[in-house]
């Protein structure tokens, strides 16, 4: 799989005439494991940055362009980001033994981390000073949540995307304000999008 | 349509189904888990939300393991794994045969740029969304609401490593100010 992706006629070309950036030999299951395991850990507020740091620092197991390309592809899918990243990265490395290594490794150390926090909340959720300490991490948290969606919006409101723009506030209301299920919304608002985003394109290259 | 029954199913059948519909990642999703968890099927209380939301961002791994926390408290270890597989599980599975798909084909098509023009503002309207269903769990008071506020701003203005800005709320949250 992994030799697949790299062997395309240009890239060869590419690294016989310049000595691209060297990267090392796909690693084992375990190693994928460890490395997935040790990304997580460490990432606190999103393991992206580490998973970037680890595979293309650390280990060069893949060039930064290789990193980034893979890491499009998880992108549109649906679900966890970083899960998708996880399965890609292992399933290039090793197949589906590497995709379930490199999975369980993001996944199940912090799982089992997370599990004891909430038996800990279970138990000891209402102590008082536990309720204050938690309230005010909240606010804390949903701060962090505000600065990125305002982060992710500046690139809208700089480029004048006066569609995306109605696009994002759309859904905004009807998922935030109308409180309609997200299965309703995306079933009407992914085709319009689409159909938005084509008819764009072809007014960009007519 | 839904298992009523058997909580383990429930837990299932309701993110097994949001795995696939979560168009930006697991932090876009929480308006739909907010609406089954808190709305429909009261699993949890709007605080509880909060409390787990917060405990999710101060525990290191990816953002979906909130689903890990709604799963404990519906029923136990049994319930923590049970939701964070169903979540994880079938969105990882399209990843591994999209992957193999598009490692196949060749790299020029057009549609992955148009597809992700598409996406991205919908993506944001759902984070907007996010962030106000969080916001309206966790503010109850006006100093909570102005707490939230100020670590927004903290956070978009500067650098700052994320754990500060948790760790600051939680020493303010432990004087009693919110």
């Amino acid at each position: 799989m992994w030799l697949m992706s790299t062997d395309s006629p240009p890239a060869a070309a590419h690294a016989a005439e310049i000595p691209a950036p060297t990267t090392n030999p796909p690693p084992g299951v375990l190693a994928l494991f460890v490395a997935f395991a040790k990304m997580s850990l460490a990432g606190f507020g999103g393991v992206l940055a580490f998973a970037r740091r680890g595979i293309v620092e650390e280990h060069r197991w893949m060039t930064a362009d290789e990193f980034n390309e893979t890491f499009a592809l998880c992108h549109f899918l649906p679900g966890p980001n970083i899960v998708n990243l996880s399965v890609v990265f292992g399933s290039r490395f090793g197949g589906i033994a590497g995709a379930i290594a490199a999975f369980a490794g993001l996944v199940g150390p912090p799982m089992l981390l997370v599990t004891v926090l909430a038996a800990l909340y279970a138990r000891y959720g209402d102590v008082d000073a536990l309720r204050r300490i938690l309230a005010g991490v909240s606010c804390g948290a949903v701060g962090l949540l505000i600065s990125v969606v305002f982060k992710m919006m500046m690139p809208l409101i700089k480029r004048r995307d006066v569609i995306g723009l109605v696009v994002m506030v759309a859904v905004f209301i009807a998922i935030g304000l109308v409180r309609l299920p997200l299965q309703a919304v995306l079933l009407v608002a992914i085709p319009i999008s689409l159909a938005i985003a084509v008819v764009v394109r072809r007014r960009a290259t007519a | 349509m839904t298992p009523n029954g058997n909580p383990i199913w429930a837990l299932v059948w309701t993110f097994g189904l949001m795995s696939l519909f979560a168009v930006g990642g697991a932090n876009a999703a929480i308006p739909e888990m907010h609406r089954v968890a808190v709305d429909i099927r009261h699993w949890l209380t709007e605080r509880q939300f909060a409390d787990i939301y917060a405990i999710s961002q101060l525990s290191p791994g990816p953002n979906v393991l909130i689903v890990t926390l709604i799963g404990y408290s519906v029923a136990g270890v049994a319930g923590a794994l049970a939701a964070t597989l169903a979540m994880c599980v079938p969105t990882a599975a399209l990843a591994y045969y999209a992957s193999r798909l598009l490692t196949r084909s060749s790299g020029k098509s057009r549609w992955p740029a148009i597809i992700q023009a598409a996406l991205v503002p919908l993506s944001i309207g759902l984070m907007a969304a996010s962030a106000l269903i969080v916001t309206q769990a966790a503010d109850r008071t006006w100093a909570a609401l102005l707490v939230t506020l100020a670590a927004a701003v903290v956070a978009a203005k500067t650098r700052l490593n994320p754990l500060w800005i948790l760790l600051a709320g939680g020493i303010l949250g432990l004087t009693g100010l919110i």
